[in-house]
């Protein structure tokens, strides 16, 4: 039976409350989980305020602003701060998103900042996507061909350019598989939206030749068809992307190639 | 604990090659019901409020007992199906396989008894 609460060493705990920052006026309250294995104690959520004069636009200005100045054990990844790298993917607000393109002025009150949900957690705010990777790794991300090597470059038209746009663009910062109810419940068998997105990505590819393959391997009750369309993958996409659409249309070519 | 690699664990069992055709029927079923979910609710709405020998004598007529019979056995199967899907989503084990087994049961049985019950009074 799935678990429907939380383990008594996961139930999260009041923190400790950071001071204000001396002779600020626009002051913002942060409330961040922090969780660290080496002390042996249940998760809590910390309290921080933050001089917004004197900070930047995003959530993960504001982060780097308490790491810096605050408190330099809060943890957390990131790296290129424009959302191509989806390092800095956690729940924000409720939303699992990218930290460093969500606006500190799209959270109402104040801010709520947890790891991405359902998801072991390494420290603080950072997941551990091992699993999540091995996903992707299964789906054969890459163009595989059978035809010997040409001598020129593979062409493809413009129109079947066309069709990997919306699909090429994710960057894997996994907010859609863990916003996912059907990917926290059976996350061992079932692949998420991001590995499927992935995977219709090279179905789709004009250029690769092991379209049977790559089906014959999601032909599964779990692997692809633990997808509900329950849209919290496209409604939570930080990239703006629809992988329910892309499911969609995996589970089309599977009817199509059997009708 | 279990020394797995990481793909290992990824892969499990491998595709276990089926999956498409209950996802054909469960579209295939609810079609269907679109259209027989309104016409029996209209066929047992004009049935209702007579005495009971008039109520068996119009299910015994051929349209009202098709439809309802459909109606009942693709309805039953539908939702037999729908809940399988739940049960495998919520309930892992051998509790799962148990589950799933009184799943078919009962609504086999359902079925069963839904077309004795329209037999019995069409004859």
């Amino acid at each position: 039976m799935v678990q429907l609460t939380l383990p008594k060493n996961s139930r999260i705990t009041t923190g400790k409350t950071w001071p204000k920052p001396d002779g600020a006026t626009n002051v913002r309250k942060f409330q961040i989980y922090r969780w660290n294995p080496d002390d042996g104690k249940n998760p809590q959520v910390d309290t921080y305020f933050v001089d917004m004069d004197k900070c930047g636009p995003m959530i993960l200005d504001a982060l780097i602003k308490i790491k810096n100045e605050i408190d330099p054990t809060l943890t957390f990844r990131r790296s290129c701060r424009e959302g191509i790298c989806g390092s800095c993917a956690m729940n924000v607000d409720g939303i699992n998103t990218l930290a460093c393109i969500y606006g500190l002025d799209e959270v109402d009150g104040d801010v709520k900042i947890y790891p991405l949900p359902h998801m072991p957690v390494v420290k603080d705010l950072i997941p551990d996507l091992t699993h999540f990777y091995a996903q992707h790794a299964s789906i054969m991300p890459w163009l595989e061909t059978k035809t010997n090597r040409p001598a020129k470059e593979w062409k493809q038209s413009i129109e079947d350019r066309k069709k990997l746009d919306g699909l090429y663009e994710c960057v894997m910062c996994a907010s859609c598989s863990t916003s996912c109810p059907s990917y926290w419940w059976n996350s061992d068998r079932y692949l998420g939206p991001a590995a499927l997105l992935h995977a219709y990505r090279w179905i789709i590819d004009s250029r690769d030749e092991a379209t049977g393959e790559r089906l014959d391997d999601l032909e599964d009750p779990f692997k692809l068809y633990r997808c509900h369309t329950i849209m919290n993958c496209a409604k939570t996409c930080p990239k703006g992307l629809n992988p329910a659409k892309a499911i969609a249309n995996i589970k089309q070519m599977m009817v199509e190639r059997q009708l | 604990m279990r020394y797995l690699t990481d793909r290992k664990r990824a892969q499990g069992l491998g595709a276990a090659g089926h999956g498409t055709h209950h996802h054909w029927q469960m579209m295939g079923s609810s079609v269907a019901l679109v259209v027989l979910v309104p016409l029996f609710v209209l066929t047992f709405g004009i049935g209702l409020g007579g005495t009971q020998e008039e109520v068996l004598a119009y299910f015994s007529r051929p349209f009202p007992a098709i439809v309802t019979g459909l109606s009942l056995v693709v309805g039953i199967i539908h939702l037999m199906r729908e809940l399988q899907v739940a049960i495998e989503d919520y309930v892992h084990g051998v509790a799962e396989k148990l589950a799933l087994l009184a799943t078919s049961a009962f609504a086999y049985t359902m079925i069963a008894m839904v077309l004795f019950a329209l037999v019995k009074i069409a004859l």
